[in-house]
């Protein structure tokens, strides 16, 4: 399968397959994430995105019958060998889901949670920590006078940008979003997907949609999957003007799936 | 035409008796509970007229003189079900956490059974178990090591001195908390289940280990179930009558340790009903009773405006 390197990879993924139980959900699947682009991973449901996702910080570890093989580089080091610390790892790459998850406790100590797991800031340091993240996750305005009330009062927009702070406060390199926008209004959709542009300046970013308008506006990249291959990686105006390939093709063209 | 409104006119007939049966149910419960505190009361009057607010605080017990005192059954029952409790927090924590997050899944159904069998057994099982098996090994093996190490302490030592006999108010809250458990283990595992997958992922995304997510999520999500768990434990606690009486000695003594037999409320009633001759005798302890059923409702009204207030604040964040 001829699949085009990307210019300035940030994660390679060589031969990866993924299991539940003996069920093979991802299929000797190649691939490279560009460095502090948008790479989107669109497809019909079951086709492996999410599984492809959760494989990057390894969340499927969670569950027993669950597993990884191949290879997955961030910065040379392969995340799937067993000696990588999954704690640090997390550090590295934050991830949100497709439903806000804010947790039970006020929003500075959200936001404070994940930081404290890694850091130990002074109050001071943890202020301007909580305010950075909050700023960079267009929030800080709305929030910044009620940070001691609890997150779980926010609205489902606010929340979901709430998760996203909490996520870039621990500062990842990577950050990995399940169809962040799923469970979201068209506005709040609009806010996450400006918030989105304006974080490529400084993470890496993956993100996995059921929406391909949504891939065609934000991001640079876009996977196409189908039933737990890769069929096409390419830059997201080749893949949606131009695709290679025919599957890909009769998808986005709305033909099928 | 007439039959049809012989049929509605029955209809209505049996829905006014239907209504009216389950009306007569619902306040008959209300009655029932009237009838209880006002033959409490009553029972009683005998005790409060010739000892007054004084019963709470006296620790006689002279069933020969007549004087009689709750101070040392109110003592016991507390302390007693704050051992339980004590001990048997964390340890529900923990198996419910080890049920939910830890253990493999082909043994988390027998070990679920298993805890859920543990509230089935009679207390007075508890009871015999505890005065023939366990107070013996407790007096032999832990007494000891507990006289040696925390009896020699300042200022807590008094409460872990005293002869390693086996029964006392350690033994009966030992034993308590062991019946409490199931309990208080089976309402957290099932709180902990409803904990959103999302919402814990989350947590485990940001690099917390699974101490920190139990910990710092599901614990605060779940507050008012875990609450409510430990309110049932609780509950069973200060009531549980059979088991206590085997292994607490039943002494009115006042003693500051707690290797010393005691005497809890329910196990005094249970003991004494039988041999108490004279009015002044069965008054006292039927006020033990009410005591005993008004300790019981406190208990129920403080974790009852805990939660009320919990939710509050909640509304108010939110």
């Amino acid at each position: 399968m001829n699949i085009e390197s990307v210019a300035n990879p940030k994660i390679i993924i060589k031969d990866l397959n993924f299991y539940y139980g003996n069920y093979r959900a991802l299929k000797d699947i190649n691939l490279s994430i560009a460095e502090k682009m948008v790479t989107a991973f669109i497809g019909p449901s079951g086709c492996g995105k999410s599984t492809l996702l959760r494989t990057f910080n390894r969340m499927y570890q969670l569950y027993p019958k669950q597993k990884a093989t191949g290879e997955i580089m961030l910065d040379g080091a392969n995340i799937l060998d067993s000696k990588q610390d999954l704690n640090m790892l997390r550090a590295k790459i934050g991830m949100v889901f497709q439903k806000p998850t804010p947790f039970p406790m006020s929003i500075y100590d959200n936001i404070a949670f994940g930081v404290k797991l890694y850091e130990n800031l002074s109050k001071h340091d943890m202020e301007a920590r909580v305010e950075w993240a909050l700023r960079k996750a267009a929030l800080w305005t709305e929030v910044k006078d009620k940070l001691k009330q609890s997150g779980t009062g926010l609205s489902g927009g606010q929340q979901q940008r709430l998760c996203i702070a909490r996520a870039i406060a621990v500062k990842p390199q990577v950050l990995l979003l399940d169809e962040p926008t799923s469970a979201l209004d068209p506005i709040s959709t609009a806010h996450i997907e400006k918030l989105i542009d304006e974080l490529k300046e400084d993470f890496t970013i993956v993100i996995v949609t059921h929406n391909m308008q949504q891939a065609a506006r934000i991001s640079d990249y876009t996977a196409y999957m189908y039933l737990g291959d890769l069929i096409e990686l390419g830059e997201t105006s080749a893949v949606f003007t131009n695709p290679k390939r025919k599957e890909t093709e009769d998808y986005i063209t709305g033909r099928f799936g | 035409m007439f039959s049809h409104e012989a049929r509605l006119k029955r209809q209505a007939l049996f829905d006014l008796l239907f209504r009216s049966l389950t009306r007569v149910s619902a306040f008959g419960v209300l009655a029932l509970l009237m009838a209880i505190i006002v033959s409490l009361v009553v029972g009683s009057m005998p005790a409060i007229h010739a000892f007054g607010f004084g019963f709470l605080t006296s620790s006689d017990w002279d069933p020969v003189n007549d004087k009689f005192g709750a101070l040392i059954p109110i003592i016991g029952t507390l302390v007693t079900s704050g051992i339980a409790l004590l001990i048997g927090i964390p340890v529900s924590f923990g198996i419910a956490l080890f049920l939910t997050e830890l253990s493999p899944r082909i043994l988390r159904r027998p070990l679920g059974i298993a805890i859920e069998l543990l509230a089935g057994i009679p207390s007075i099982i508890y009871g015999m178990w505890g005065l023939f098996v366990f107070a013996p090994l407790f007096a032999d093996h832990v007494e000891p090591w507990i006289n040696k190490h925390l009896g020699t302490l300042s200022y807590i030592g008094p409460f872990f001195s005293g002869p390693p006999m086996g029964i006392g108010m350690m033994t009966a809250g030992i034993i308590l908390s062991i019946m409490v458990i199931p309990f208080i283990a089976s309402v957290m595992r099932d709180v902990f289940d409803v904990v959103p997958t999302l919402l814990k992922e989350s947590a485990y995304g940001l690099g917390a280990t699974t101490w920190e997510v139990m910990w710092n999520i599901v614990l605060p999500y779940t507050k008012v179930g875990v609450a409510g768990g430990i309110m049932l434990g609780l509950g069973r606690a200060l009531g549980e009558t059979m088991a206590v009486t085997f292994v607490i000695g039943n002494a009115h003594e006042l003693s500051k340790s707690l290797l010393m037999p005691g005497n809890s409320i329910s196990s005094a009633l249970a003991n004494e009903f039988t041999e108490a001759v004279g009015d002044l005798y069965t008054s006292s302890l039927i006020e033990l009773g009410l005591i005993l059923f008004f300790i019981t409702f406190v208990v129920l009204s403080i974790a009852r405006y805990m939660l009320y207030k919990l939710g509050q604040r909640e509304g108010q964040a939110a």
